[in-house]
């Protein structure tokens, strides 16, 4: 099954919501934080989705419907 | 034993093979190369390096490659040149313009990485290579790709200018403007990269890739007759220049080439995208991704891969970072052709007109020996100067018209 690793960022008043959890219910994906750093006033995560490629897809858009910044593990590719 | 001992993580320390990998499958952070410094240390000389080829490659022995160069064999030693006329400007004693817009074959720094990226990307048995790019990186690539003969894919945002497209089909890559807005070139691109088995420069070759930039590192204190100095400036995109350029001296101090570094390492953004130098002044060790707007397009990076890792970078060697506005961009590109004969691109710009600011505010100072790193060649971004640089004096054919014009007399002529 495929996976696809993403770094998510939260806005500050983001923070307190269980949006990973929320997301790990609505979509058919598996959802693994692997590294994090949530503070008072920021947070991110690095996590990987595993499902089917368009449910991921659909998780990563329902990931920024909840107000949250998804981009490539890799951050910025374009040079 | 081989160089090359291992893919290492930068956050965890797991150690992975030398393959095609660019983040820990343990904790997801990015992957650099270990090197086996003991065994370097052995054959490595100055006597070596200075019989070596008039490239970059005379540093073999310090990049990530297992044979011979096969791709880019012409990259790098560009010159350094002794800038009398701007240190004097500036109030310099001892300022020198380390020049890589005259770097081969496409005029910019990034022919250093790629000729690594390319030659490893060989040595791992690809024979397409990709990248994601606006500018630089993708004139290098496919004009490697081209003179190696290595199939080639180039993406690229929809609503790229005209002109910056052209520069890339000259060589005949595989040019794919994707519908969508760069975020969309960035995503796609990630996933393309983990789905299909190409050399993607930046993203699964971007440990190997990166190293190349050390070799600006290598030639500075080489260049400087085998001192490293105590200010250095550099144009900050990912970061990851900046990152490479402290590794490359600190590798020249591990392998007793050189003595103690005691090098600052200062970091240079345009105010339009300048998350990095902005965590740095307001003291933070995370910075905040931006939507860039400025002429710097060469550095404008929202999010920048190696972020973190610069500002620990210059934080560890007591540097400092700046950035200017778009107007000083241009000043900085003027002042240095005016001064040095030199034409930068935007970035070249940005180095100035924060070098400048560094020295204003007693950062860099008089009797330090300071390098500015100009990574690409005003050519390519004329559209930034093209307001700012007058119009050509316009006479009749006539002797009288041009001795009038220019009020000659006896003792030569004056401005018009």
């Amino acid at each position: 099954m495929p996976s696809l690793r993403f770094h998510i960022r939260f806005p500050e008043q983001k923070i307190k919501e269980p949006i990973i959890y929320q997301i790990g219910h609505e979509y058919k994906v598996v959802t693994n934080v692997r590294r994090a750093d949530v503070r008072e006033t920021t947070g991110w995560m690095d996590v990987e989705l595993t499902g089917e490629t368009g449910e991921i897809e659909r998780a990563v858009e329902g990931l920024r419907k909840k107000g949250v910044l998804v981009d490539p593990i890799e951050l910025n590719v374009v040079e | 034993m081989a160089k090359m001992k291992a893919l290492i993580c930068r956050e965890c320390g797991k150690e992975y093979p030398t393959k095609a990998i660019h983040v820990c499958e343990l904790c997801f952070g990015p992957l650099e190369v270990k090197y086996n410094y003991e065994e370097i240390k052995q054959t490595i000389s100055r006597k070596k390096i200075e019989s070596g080829p008039h490239s970059m490659w005379r540093y073999i022995d310090l990049l990530p490659v297992e044979g011979a160069p096969s791709v880019g064999p012409h990259a790098g030693f560009t010159p350094m040149v002794r800038a009398k006329n701007l240190g004097a400007f500036l109030g310099l004693d001892e300022l020198y313009i380390k020049n890589d817009t005259v770097n081969h074959p496409t005029l910019s720094f990034k022919d250093r990485v790629v000729a690594v990226a390319l030659t490893r990307a060989r040595e791992l048995g690809f024979e397409t290579v990709a990248c994601a790019s606006t500018g630089n990186l993708a004139n290098s690539v496919a004009a490697h790709a081209a003179a190696a003969g290595m199939r080639c894919y180039v993406f690229i945002p929809g609503d790229l200018e005209a002109a910056k497209v052209l520069g890339n089909l000259i060589y005949k890559p595989n040019v794919v403007e994707v519908e969508g807005n760069y975020d969309d070139v960035n995503r796609l691109c990630s996933e393309i990269a983990g789905e299909h088995k190409w050399a993607f420069v930046n993203i699964n070759i971007r440990p190997y890739y990166a190293e190349g930039s050390k070799t600006l590192a290598f030639e500075t204190v080489e260049q400087l007759g085998w001192r490293a100095p105590d200010q250095a400036v550099i144009p900050m995109a990912s970061g990851s220049l900046l990152t490479k350029i402290k590794k490359g001296l600190q590798e020249m101090e591990t392998l007793g080439l050189i003595g103690k570094v005691k090098t600052k390492i200062n970091g240079a953004q345009a105010e339009g995208c300048s998350p990095i130098s902005t965590a740095f002044k307001e003291g933070r060790d995370f910075f905040r991704p931006v939507k860039p707007k400025t002429i710097a397009k060469s550095l404008a990076i929202g999010n920048p891969a190696d972020g973190y890792y610069a500002l620990k970078a210059t934080a560890e060697t007591g540097g400092a970072m700046d950035m200017v506005s778009d107007e000083e961009v241009v000043e900085g590109i003027k002042l240095l052709a005016q001064t040095e004969g030199i034409f930068a691109e935007t970035a070249g710009g940005v180095t100035i007109g924060v070098l400048q600011k560094l020295v204003k505010q007693g950062i860099i100072k008089k009797g330090d020996v300071t390098v500015a790193y100009i990574t690409g060649n005003g050519l390519k971004t004329q559209e930034a100067v093209i307001d700012a640089v007058g119009r050509p004096v316009r006479i009749q054919p006539s002797l009288v018209n041009f001795e009038k014009t220019f009020k000659m007399g006896k003792n030569g002529g004056g401005d018009a």
